[in-house]
């Protein structure tokens, strides 16, 4: 099981690396209470039958591993959105893409801590292959104050070059930090 | 720190690139990868992937190309990580956390020297192509 929200985010961008998809927006949104997660590619997608299985933990599709029988991305999510008093759902149309909204309750005691996000950010920009990754970071704090930032990965390789090259990853990391130090 | 602009950033890489060339480095031949697939990520490879980055940053090696992938099939062993240096066999090392990391930057990376409590065959049978 994962250790953070962030974690399971991670897994689920991965899916939407591997789908194929050219471009995917991550929405963030953190209120009081509830943190709102909005993920959207333009990926493979899933037929309704696939996606049905997608949520069962014994299925995977076998293109990745042959011979194995688990997938567990989204089962997590289930899991702990079931157990923890959050909301889930999840649409995908077959070679068009797959959308996923998710809210979880912080004020829940057995919701996972958040985790690192800027840390989520990096290794989400740094998966191997063409596509575009938006990412929309949003607080509203109690008194009703908007802060926030958003990134695109086009224009970070843009001034960055290949992220895989350590310079690169180093220099990313410290602008994404940066990044959080004016939220409230 | 402050928050950075992308504007900063552009300087900041321009310089790091020249600084590169001032030095000479060699070829991107020295390959980290690592494993983060749904195990690698329960496991905790983002706190190796940062124990890799901080080492890297302390040792100044700019032109070490870090991968991330998918499960390897070592499930069992996560985090993972295979090794790649010049005169050196592809290596894969299992349970990396950012200790391990970070000796095998210092070990294996900079002095051509295995980790040796760590190491982990190959990948598993019906993983490999």
């Amino acid at each position: 099981m994962h250790y953070s929200l962030s974690d399971m985010i991670l897994d689920l961008l991965q899916n939407s690396v591997e789908a194929g998809a050219r471009e995917i927006n991550l929405e963030l949104l953190r209120e009081q209470k509830n943190l709102t997660v909005r993920l959207t590619d333009n990926g493979c997608g899933m037929t309704e039958g696939e996606l049905e299985k997608a949520k069962e933990p014994f299925f995977t599709d076998g293109i990745k591993h042959k011979h194995r029988r688990v997938g567990l991305g989204i089962p997590f999510l289930i899991q702990t959105v079931e157990q923890t008093g959050g909301l889930f759902d999840i649409q995908s149309e077959k070679n068009m893409g797959t959308s996923l909204n998710i809210q979880f309750d912080l004020g829940n005691v057995d919701t996972p801590p958040e985790g690192d996000w800027p840390g989520l950010f990096l290794q989400a920009l740094c998966f191997e292959g063409d596509y575009e990754l938006i990412i929309r970071r949003m607080i509203i704090s109690e008194n009703g104050e908007e802060t926030g930032y958003e990134l695109r990965r086009t224009e970070l390789q843009d001034i960055l070059g290949d992220f895989t090259e350590s310079g690169a990853m180093l220099l990313l990391r410290d602008y994404l930090r940066s990044q959080e130090e004016e939220l409230s | 720190m402050a928050k950075m602009t992308l504007e900063e950033l552009r300087k900041l890489r321009s310089s790091q690139k020249s600084e590169m060339e001032r030095r000479d480095v060699e070829g991107k031949e020295t390959h980290i990868i690592v494993g983060m697939g749904t195990c690698g990520i329960a496991a905790g490879a983002k706190g190796a992937l940062d124990g890799f980055l901080d080492t890297i940053k302390k040792n100044n090696l700019d032109d070490v190309v870090v991968k991330q992938t998918g499960c390897m099939g070592l499930c069992y062993a996560e985090p993972t990580v295979e090794v790649k240096v010049p005169g050196m066999p592809d290596t894969i090392y299992g349970n990396v956390d950012a200790k391990v990391a970070a000796e095998i930057v210092e070990k294996h990376i900079m002095h051509k020297e295995l980790v040796q409590d760590h190491i982990q065959d190959k990948p598993a049978g019906d993983i490999i192509k």
